[in-house]
Order: C-alpha cells, then sequence, then structure tokens
C-alpha cells in the first residue's frame, strides 16, 4: 500500500492543475453554459433563522425538479458581506440570481450592477430599493398582521390589555406586521396596548422582556408576537397562564410554533409559506431568463389555530 | 513625625477613594433607588427573583471573563463559545442518543476544548488574545449553525432541570451562587488564582520568578470556556432548547460587566464580587427600563453611557493609587 515518491509527486501536480483548470472555468462564463443546466445565485440574508432555511429548502427542491443548478450563499445578515456575493454572482456564470435582502436599500447598488450586466434578479420576503427586479415574491405582512390582530381580539373575547413584542427594529417584516396589528387591533375600542417592547426577534430576549413586562402589567389577557420565536419565549414566561388566562397570537407558522399550537400554549400564528417562497422564486427565475417573470407574486398567508393546525403540520 | 503625616490620608474618609473603589456598588444602589420610586413594581419579591434569574447567564460567563481579564488577555468567544456548547449538549442528546446527563457533561467539555484551543493559539501560537478569540467567536458560531443546520434542539432533561425552580428558588439562582463561591475561590485562595495576577500583572516577571505562564494561560481561557458553556447550558434550560442564535453579543455583555466592576483592561486587577455588581447593574438598567417601558433603543443609550463611567472610574482609581 505504498506509493512511491514519483507517485506521489506526480499525483500532487495532477491534483494542482486539475485545481487551475477548474479555476479557470469558473472565470470563463461561456464554457459552463453550454448543455449543462442553468446556473442560478440565490442569496439569503441569513441562514441563522428556520424561516429562511424553509425558503432554502423549498427552493433547493424546485431547483432539482426543474434542472436549475443553484448556488447557494448566506450573507449573515450583513448587508456588505451580501453584497460582495452578489458582485461575484454578477461576474460569475449565473443566468439569475434571487436575493432575499438584508436590507432593501443596501442592495440596490449591487442590484444595479447585476442589471447592467443583463442578469436578471428576482426579490425574496423583502424588496430592492433603487434597481430593477425581474420578479419580487413575498407573503403580504401587513394583511397578516391585520390577521393576527382579529385572532388575538376573538381569543380573548375582545376586551382586555395587552402587550406587544416587537421584532427587530428597521427590518420591513416588523414594521409591517406591526402596521397590519395596529390597524387591525383599532377596530376593538376595548382592547388598550398597554406595552410595546421589541424582543429583537428572539426567543431568550423575549423570554427576558416579557417576564419584566408581566411585572409592570400583571392583568394583561393577551400577547401579540411579530414572530413565532419571540412568542415561544413569552410562554415560557407566562408559565402555566399561557394559553389559559393570557392568549398568544404569532407569525410565522414555523414547526416549533405548530406544535405550541397543538399544545395549546399558543393561540394561533399567521402562517408564511416559506417553502413555497423559494419554490415560486427559483420558477420566477426560470421565467426571467426568457424574459417572461410576473412582477409581483403574493403568496397567501394563513391563521393557523388548533381547528386547522393538522394541516400544516409536516 | 513624618509616618504620621504619612498614615493620616489613609484613615480619614475620603469620598472620592471610596467612590472610586466602590463605584459600580454605589451605581447599583442609586439605580435602584431610582427605580424603586420609578415603580412599584420593581421592589417586588418575584421581580428581585426575575432579576436574579436574568442576571445568572450573564454572570457566569462574565466570572470566566475575569479570569482571563485579570491574567492581562480579553475573551471576545464567550457568546458563541456558550451556543457551541449547549447546541452541542442538545445534538448529544437528541441526535446522538447519550444518556441526559452525560450530553449534559459533553457540552461542558465541549466549552473547555473551545476555551483551551484559545489559550493554545494565544500562549503557545503567539496569536494576541484579541484575534484568538476574535477567530473563535466566529469558528464556534459556525460550528453551532453546522451542527444545528440553524434550527433549534431540544435539551436533555438534565439541561431542563436548569432552568426549572427547586421549591420557591429558581435553579439558575443556586448555579450562580455556587459559580460566585467557586470563581471567587479559584481567584483568591489559590497559587492558580494568584498566578493570574502576577501574569496579568507583569507576564514578564511572572516568567522569571518561575511561573508557567504558558500553562497558566491555556487554564485560564480553558476556565473561561468552562464557564462559558455553563452559562449557554442555563440559558438552553430556561429555553427548554438549544437555540443557534443565542447568545449573540453576550461576549459584550460579560466584558462589560467585569469592567463596570472594578477590573481594569490593562490586566492584574479585578474581582469576582465586582464582576457580579457589574452584570447586576447591566441587568437592572434593562428590568428597570422594561418596567417602565422604554424603548430598546435608549436602553442601549444607557448601557453605553454607564459603560464609559464605569471606565472613568477604572481611570480615575489608577490616578489616586499613583499619586
Amino acid at each position: 500500500m505504498k506509493f512511491s515518491s514519483t507517485t506521489r509527486k506526480a499525483a500532487t501536480i495532477g491534483a494542482v492543475a486539475a485545481l487551475v483548470l477548474v479555476g479557470t472555468a469558473g472565470c470563463n462564463r461561456a464554457s459552463s453554459g453550454a448543455g449543462a443546466n442553468p446556473k442560478v445565485v440565490l442569496s439569503l440574508s441569513t441562514l441563522n433563522n428556520p424561516f429562511f432555511i424553509e425558503v432554502r429548502d423549498g427552493a433547493k427542491a424546485e431547483a432539482a425538479k426543474k434542472g436549475v443548478d443553484l448556488e447557494i450563499v448566506d450573507a449573515q445578515n450583513d448587508s456588505a458581506q451580501q453584497s460582495n456575493q452578489l458582485q461575484t454572482a454578477a461576474s460569475g456564470s449565473a443566468k439569475a440570481v434571487i436575493v432575499n435582502p438584508v436590507d432593501s436599500d443596501a442592495v440596490g447598488s449591487s442590484v444595479s450592477a447585476l442589471n447592467k450586466g443583463d442578469i436578471p434578479v428576482v426579490a425574496v420576503d423583502r424588496t430592492v430599493n433603487g434597481a430593477t427586479t425581474a420578479s419580487f415574491i413575498a407573503s403580504d405582512n401587513v394583511a397578516g398582521g391585520e390577521q393576527a390582530a382579529e385572532d388575538l381580539a376573538k381569543a380573548i373575547g375582545e376586551k382586555g390589555d395587552i402587550l406587544v413584542l416587537q421584532g427587530q427594529a428597521g427590518t420591513s417584516a416588523s414594521r409591517d406586521r406591526g402596521k397590519g396589528f395596529a390597524e387591525g387591533i383599532k377596530k376593538y375600542p376595548n382592547i388598550k396596548v398597554v406595552g410595546e417592547q421589541t424582543a429583537n426577534f428572539d426567543r431568550a430576549t423575549a423570554l427576558d422582556v416579557t417576564t419584566n413586562l408581566l411585572q409592570a402589567h400583571p392583568g394583561i389577557v393577551g400577547i401579540f408576537a411579530e414572530n413565532d420565536e419571540m412568542a415561544l419565549g413569552a410562554i415560557k414566561a407566562l408559565g402555566s397562564k399561557a394559553g389559559t388566562s393570557v392568549k398568544v397570537a404569532s407569525f410565522d407558522g414555523e414547526d416549533d410554533g405548530l406544535s405550541a399550537i397543538k399544545d395549546g400554549t399558543l393561540s394561533s400564528t399567521i402562517a408564511q409559506q416559506p417553502a413555497k417562497l423559494g419554490a415560486l422564486a427559483v420558477d420566477q427565475a426560470l421565467l426571467a431568463i426568457d424574459g417572461k417573470a410576473t412582477k409581483t407574486v403574493s403568496v397567501p398567508v394563513v391563521s393557523v389555530t388548533k381547528t386547522n393546525v393538522g394541516d400544516f403540520s409536516k | 513625625m513624618s509616618s504620621i503625616a504619612a498614615k493620616a490620608p489613609t484613615r480619614s474618609f475620603s469620598f472620592t477613594k471610596f467612590l472610586a473603589n466602590n463605584g459600580a456598588l454605589v451605581g447599583l444602589v442609586v439605580l435602584c433607588i431610582a427605580l424603586f420610586i420609578a415603580t412599584p413594581d420593581f421592589l417586588t419579591g418575584r421581580n428581585i427573583l426575575n432579576i436574579g434569574i436574568q442576571v445568572s447567564t450573564v454572570a457566569v460567563l462574565a466570572f470566566g471573563v475575569t479570569f482571563v481579564i485579570v491574567a492581562g488577555g480579553i475573551d471576545l468567544s464567550v457568546g458563541s463559545v456558550a451556543a457551541l456548547a449547549s447546541m452541542s449538549s442538545g445534538y448529544f442528546f437528541s441526535t446522538s442518543g447519550l444518556p441526559g446527563w452525560l450530553a449534559l457533561i459533553a457540552g461542558l467539555a465541549v466549552g473547555i476544548i473551545a476555551g483551551a484551543v484559545n489559550g493554545l493559539a494565544s500562549a503557545y501560537g503567539k496569536l494576541p488574545s484579541f484575534i484568538a478569540t476574535l477567530a473563535m467567536l466566529s469558528v464556534a458560531r459556525g460550528l453551532t449553525l453546522v451542527i444545528s443546520d440553524g434550527r433549534p434542539l431540544p435539551t436533555s432533561p438534565q439541561v431542563s432541570f436548569l432552568g426549572s425552580d427547586i421549591g420557591p428558588v429558581p435553579v439558575p439562582i443556586i448555579v450562580l451562587v455556587i459559580a460566585a463561591v467557586v470563581a471567587s475561590f479559584l481567584l483568591n485562595r489559590t497559587v492558580l488564582g494568584r498566578s493570574m495576577f502576577a501574569v496579568g500583572g507583569n507576564a514578564e516577571a511572572a516568567r522569571l520568578s518561575g511561573l508557567p505562564v504558558k500553562r497558566i494561560v491555556v487554564v485560564v481561557f480553558a476556565l473561561s470556556g468552562l464557564f462559558a458553556a455553563l452559562a449557554g447550558l442555563l440559558l438552553a434550560g430556561r429555553l427548554d432548547s438549544a437555540q443557534p442564535q443565542a447568545a449573540s453579543g453576550y461576549e459584550l455583555d460579560a466584558i462589560a460587566s467585569v469592567v463596570i466592576g472594578g477590573a481594569s483592561l490593562a490586566g492584574g486587577v479585578g474581582r469576582i464580587s465586582g464582576t457580579f455588581i457589574g452584570a447586576l447593574v447591566l441587568v437592572v438598567i434593562r428590568n428597570g427600563l422594561n418596567l417602565l417601558n422604554v424603548s430598546s433603543f435608549w436602553q442601549q443609550v444607557v448601557i453605553g453611557l454607564v459603560i464609559a463611567i464605569a471606565v472613568g472610574f477604572d481611570v480615575l482609581r489608577r490616578k489616586t493609587r499613583s499619586s
């Protein structure tokens, strides 16, 4: 089983040569296009969140079905990193780019560069400002927020004091859901929002913030959390009150959120369909290569309660 | 005559000196009185317990960082290491099928290993600890995501126990007290603790007087990793799950606690009791401002100002000492 030094040398040289060849082939846009599957780059804001993982999984499955060579990059919630990744995509062999912006404004200039290179761009979940996108695919967060307000109002009998846990400040998801919820809850004059604090879409932060808020407002009957993660933190803080004397409504319809609905601790969530977002993005990217994409695709949101939770769990 | 004159200033009460040496404690008391006046909900038994639970994670994390800072280094990786330890523990339990208590110990072991790697890189690899632990911050968080694929994992009942209550007493507070006693003992009553002060005060002098400086540095970072892992498991216990994004940014809270508590970033100075008070200051501010429904944007502003004032005291203290 011993290799002679010459074979080892030859193998090393061969390996290096192969690497160089692969490297140069990657730079040459024309060589990889012919006959092979079209290459699409998917740039996600973060993979540190179950929601975006489902977007990724949906896109992956659709790409496999449609014969798309999908390259996934993770911007780790950093706009600068995302712009670098999009620049790489612009100079690579991508036929189309799907982007889920970290920040709608910051991504504009890198998308303009892709526009100039005639590479169509599809935006998912968040819009791109200051550049052209072939298609924009998102759930309707404002409508979802309003729906959440109605669900919570129904659950608490249309009266009482409630708390709101806001998501990360400055994100369109938090803004839109908050706006929708505020509009929705206005229709119920007997419901009063007595505390409103951000918990950054994070479970641990929501646990602490809710615990603190409960000290100041022990008599509340409801909590709206702008995502499931925060709702689960709030439920932990409420203990046995969750689902009994205090109803919790949230947004996202993640796996953990759905199990909480089954357990009765979470009264409702607004299910987005992240996997569908991902799959539709791949479809639109393919259409965009031929210039046939649809400008805006709205994916409906659905209220999930104990009665229909069975339809959503996998 | 001259000896009396030299003794006199230490006997007379100097307000500046008292403030400089107990700045954090005085600040904490003032803060508590102000919050008690501002909101009746602050000084209730339940809220005191809440503060105790909330301070446990930050304080345990900060105890480990105190060792590192006393020894003249810095540890930026503790938040990520906490997340990695809790995620590993969750993985060993839920995916590898290890018994719960073994999964808990494995989580702690992961923390010690990550810390030891920090120590090896800075002692033998000659990396500044700022860089070594900055690299670990990224590596550990990345590994956490690799293990979890970005999804939360369930934890063992033994880890969940860390987040429960024994009668009226929350377990995190018990763990906090034990960790504080152990950390304090290590720092003040052991050869290792005295070596930390010696290395932080002057590493070259410590080496020349025969101390195994490199080995001490490795042990100090390993200890920091262990305390970080314990903090991560406490947090996972409270949430009944290991979260991939858990404890993000906690390293800054830990460093802030140590600094507010009077330790010097130049090394050689620090107290566990001070660090505990520093952590309490941070948690009480957040708790109080939540109770008053002040926006979290202002909370960040206030915490930043407190850190600046605390470091101001550090400078003042060194001046009064040298004069």
